[in-house]
């Protein structure tokens, strides 16, 4: 039964029909058609308020992360399209489904430099999986279905819809549409049962297989699959940033971090293994240092879904393109049970070197000031490492990265291609609405919460219960600790000053407190997880800390820095 | 802009001229055919793929193929043959892209054309210009008293090696040549198969 309705109105209703219940936002000229419709639909699409567009962009991320669902953002055309484009990029190299619905000019405007007319679709076709403009009402629902089934099949990515102003307000005989086939898109790959077959071969043949496990694991919903993938026959595995929490913390066969700021044992047996077997992970040169000496003793299998990353930086002997989720199924069946006890222990040294060189000192320093390692694996510790951590760019994202614990799938929020700083408060507000019953920690710099600070406005509004660890060190951390490193201790524009955060909070209605003492920080975090809502927590810490150990840019892989001297 | 062979790599600017072999040392030209559903701007996802990966396109012609509603995009471009994979599979990627291939000028029949302007007088001047024009097996298909219009079919290196020698006589007042079109030699259409393979699995 067809029915006259307005395009705007039609975009509600597809809105609804994919599921949507919560979306950023921020209004505007060309997207008020869109914003009045919503108003009669306030009631089942939750609309967020944000106080840039650019939190829209970074609150819905957050909010897809945690739930696995599509986030959307709304913004208006011009400069509301263009606040979100450090989200859409961002969501499209960390794999995030997002669909970002900007308005934009009436169609018979386009091209005439018309009141905040930007070139939308030119701008996002590079950093989107798919940009399209809707220029008539007709399109809406075809439309707004592609995207969604787009932005969540297969590897998943942002979609943008530009939305013209003639197309919200002209009517249509809306009919709900389905898209869940496009003729010249296969999102899943099947691979052939010889494929299946090489890749169970070359494992157990291996005597000294490393698995690396990616977020591709928790985007496939396979974190069950890849435990009884490596149980079987014994594999030792060591995660990227996006992929921590796809493997529990405290799993045996689980070696830690890989990359940059990682730990010392999968880094330095990634060029001993005789066999790697990447699931889900895309060798990004933050985890292989150096590819000419990157596993170079090593045959290589790599499960991925997206062909495009097959031999992209590393060559694969065995490329299983597919879901993880039926892919590791199918060859864990075919695998021998084994042991590999002496490799399995081979790690044990180098794990207890770092204990002793880099981790105790930093998370239980005897005196001196707070360190942010201490902070986060305290935090970790109080909320039973079962809370989301988001968190921003720096050194509060490689301590808290390298610290903290996880114990359930999708609990890591970061921005780990892009290295947005400014990305972790709004994405935590996200995550508060993506995953309303877990406990939501954000770890945060002074640099990075005053890029997107005005979220706290939308915190404020709604009350959203982020526990914000605000890890102050009046510096740039990071590149402080870089200057320090490789520029000769010329600290050009890090030292920074800051203003008085609580007042801030309090001005916002937020509560606050202050420490810098180590003998009140297990007080304090447990104020700040007893109290309702959101709360700030800022800790005074060490001004020039460094995150230990670190593989330099451009270095060999198993060539990890435990001091700076 | 012109470019002596035989002083080849010696001119200084072979990354900008690219016109000899010496520009392309350890590539090889491919010509990749590329089949697209017609929505608009693919055309700039797929130059994008190449701007990216610093990959320079010596020639591009897009046109509706023979199978209703596709486009086809042959396109060439010098590049080691990794590359060459890379480039089609992130072709590949985009949703509206159906199938991206790459093909060395074994694999495929090649056809490119050219039209050179020339100046009237100065080729009744010069016995040369019919003797190159007929050796070439070019046409002449506009003659008027003030210009000449040259055309002529055929693989890149006549067609350079045409302008090159008309040029050499100073008649030449434009040229200009076309991007290059090709079919393969294969006996299967794959993009049919994969038409035909993608209707069956949404039934």
């Amino acid at each position: 039964m067809k029915e006259k309705i307005t395009g705007a109105e039609a975009l509600m209703r597809s809105l609804e029909a994919e599921g949507v219940d919560v979306l950023f936002g921020y209004p505007g000229g060309a997207i008020m058609p869109t914003y009045d419709a919503l108003y009669d639909h306030r009631t089942t699409l939750h609309h967020i308020l944000v106080r840039h567009e650019q939190g829209a962009a970074h609150a819905a991320q957050g909010y897809a992360r945690v739930s696995g669902r599509v986030g959307v953002a709304i913004a208006t055309s011009g400069p509301g399209a263009m606040n979100t484009i450090t989200g859409i990029a961002d969501a499209m190299i960390d794999s995030t489904p997002l669909v970002v619905i900007c308005g934009q000019v009436g169609a018979a405007m386009l091209g005439t430099d018309a009141f905040q007319e930007v070139d939308v679709i030119s701008v996002t076709q590079p950093i989107s999986k798919w940009a399209f403009q809707i220029r008539k009402a007709e399109d809406v629902a075809w439309a707004v279905s592609r995207a969604f089934y787009i932005a969540r099949s297969g590897r998943p990515g942002p979609v943008v819809l530009d939305f013209t102003k003639n197309a919200q307000t002209g009517m249509v005989d809306y009919e709900p549409a389905r898209v869940d086939y496009i003729r010249s898109y296969k999102p899943v790959p099947v691979p052939t049962d010889d494929v299946i077959r090489q890749a169970a071969e070359l494992i157990n043949q291996s005597q000294r297989p490393l698995v690396l496990v990616g977020q591709g694991v928790e985007l496939g919903n396979a974190r069950e699959e890849l435990c009884r993938f490596i149980e079987k026959a014994n594999m030792p595995a060591g995660c990227t940033m996006l992929g921590l929490s796809a493997l529990p913390s405290g799993h045996r066969l689980n070696m830690g971090m890989l990359g940059m700021h990682g730990n010392l044992a999968p880094n330095v047996m990634t060029n001993r293994c005789d066999l790697i077997i990447a699931v889900g992970m895309r060798f990004d040169d933050r985890v292989t240092g150096n590819l000419d000496t990157y596993a170079r003793q090593a045959k290589v299998i790599h499960f991925d879904i997206d062909p495009s990353e097959i031999n992209k930086n590393v060559r694969a002997d065995v490329a299983v393109v597919g879901d993880c989720k039926q892919t590791l199924v199918r060859v864990t069946e075919l695998l021998a049970e084994q042991k590999h006890t002496e490799w399995v222990d081979g790690f044990k040294p180098y794990r207890q070197e770092e204990e002793q060189k880099v981790i105790l000192p930093a998370i239980q320093p005897s005196e001196g000031p707070l360190l942010m390692g201490e902070i986060v694996r305290r935090v970790s510790e109080a909320t039973h490492d079962s809370a989301i951590m988001v968190t921003d760019v720096g050194q509060n994202q490689l301590f808290g990265c390298r610290y903290f614990r996880f114990s359930q799938g999708r609990s890591i929020v970061t921005s780990g291609g892009c290295g947005t700083m400014g990305f972790g408060l709004p994405a935590a507000i996200g995550a508060t609405f993506g995953a309303p019953e877990r406990t939501v920690c954000l770890f945060v710099g002074d640099g990075g919460l005053q890029m997107t600070i005005q979220e706290l406005g939308t915190i404020m509004e709604q009350g959203a219960p982020v526990k914000i660890i605000l890890l102050n060190n009046n510096f740039l951390g990071n590149v402080r600790q870089w200057q320090y490193m490789f520029f000769n201790k010329r600290y050009s524009f890090t030292p920074m000053l800051n203003p008085d955060y609580e007042g801030i909070c309090r001005s916002y209605g937020i509560p606050s407190r202050t420490v810098t003492e180590r003998a009140e920080l297990d007080e304090a975090i447990r104020q700040m997880l007893d109290t309702p809502g959101p709360f700030l927590l800022q800790c005074g810490v060490k001004e020039e800390d460094n995150v230990l150990p670190m593989t330099p840019p451009g270095a060999n892989v198993d060539e990890m820095l435990m001091e700076i001297k | 802009m012109d470019c002596d062979k035989s002083k080849a790599g010696q001119c200084g600017d072979c990354e900008s001229c690219g016109r000899c072999e010496k520009a392309h040392e350890g590539e090889t030209l491919y010509t990749m055919l590329i089949y697209s559903e017609n929505f608009a701007g693919i055309l700039n996802q797929i130059t994008a793929v190449f701007t990216r990966r610093q990959v320079n396109i010596e020639s591009l012609n897009v046109c509706a193929s023979s199978t209703p509603g596709v486009h086809k995009y042959t396109i060439t471009c010098y590049c080691t043959e990794e590359m060459a994979k890379m480039l089609t599979k992130q072709i590949e990627k985009k949703i509206d892209v159906l199938q991206a291939h790459y093909f060395t000028d074994a694999d495929i029949f090649i056809l490119e054309a050219c039209l050179i302007k020339v100046s009237t007088p100065l080729i009744l001047d010069n016995k040369d210009v019919s003797r190159i024009v007929r050796m070439h097996g070019a046409r002449i298909v506009e003659v008027n008293p003030t210009y000449s219009i040259i055309e002529k079919k055929g693989m890149t290196v006549d067609i350079l090696s045409l302008f090159q020698q008309l040029n050499d006589l100073g008649v030449v007042l434009q040229f200009v040549r076309s991007g290059r079109i090709a079919v393969t030699k294969s006996t299967t259409e794959r993009l049919d198969k994969y038409l035909e393979e993608r209707l069956r699995e949404k039934c």
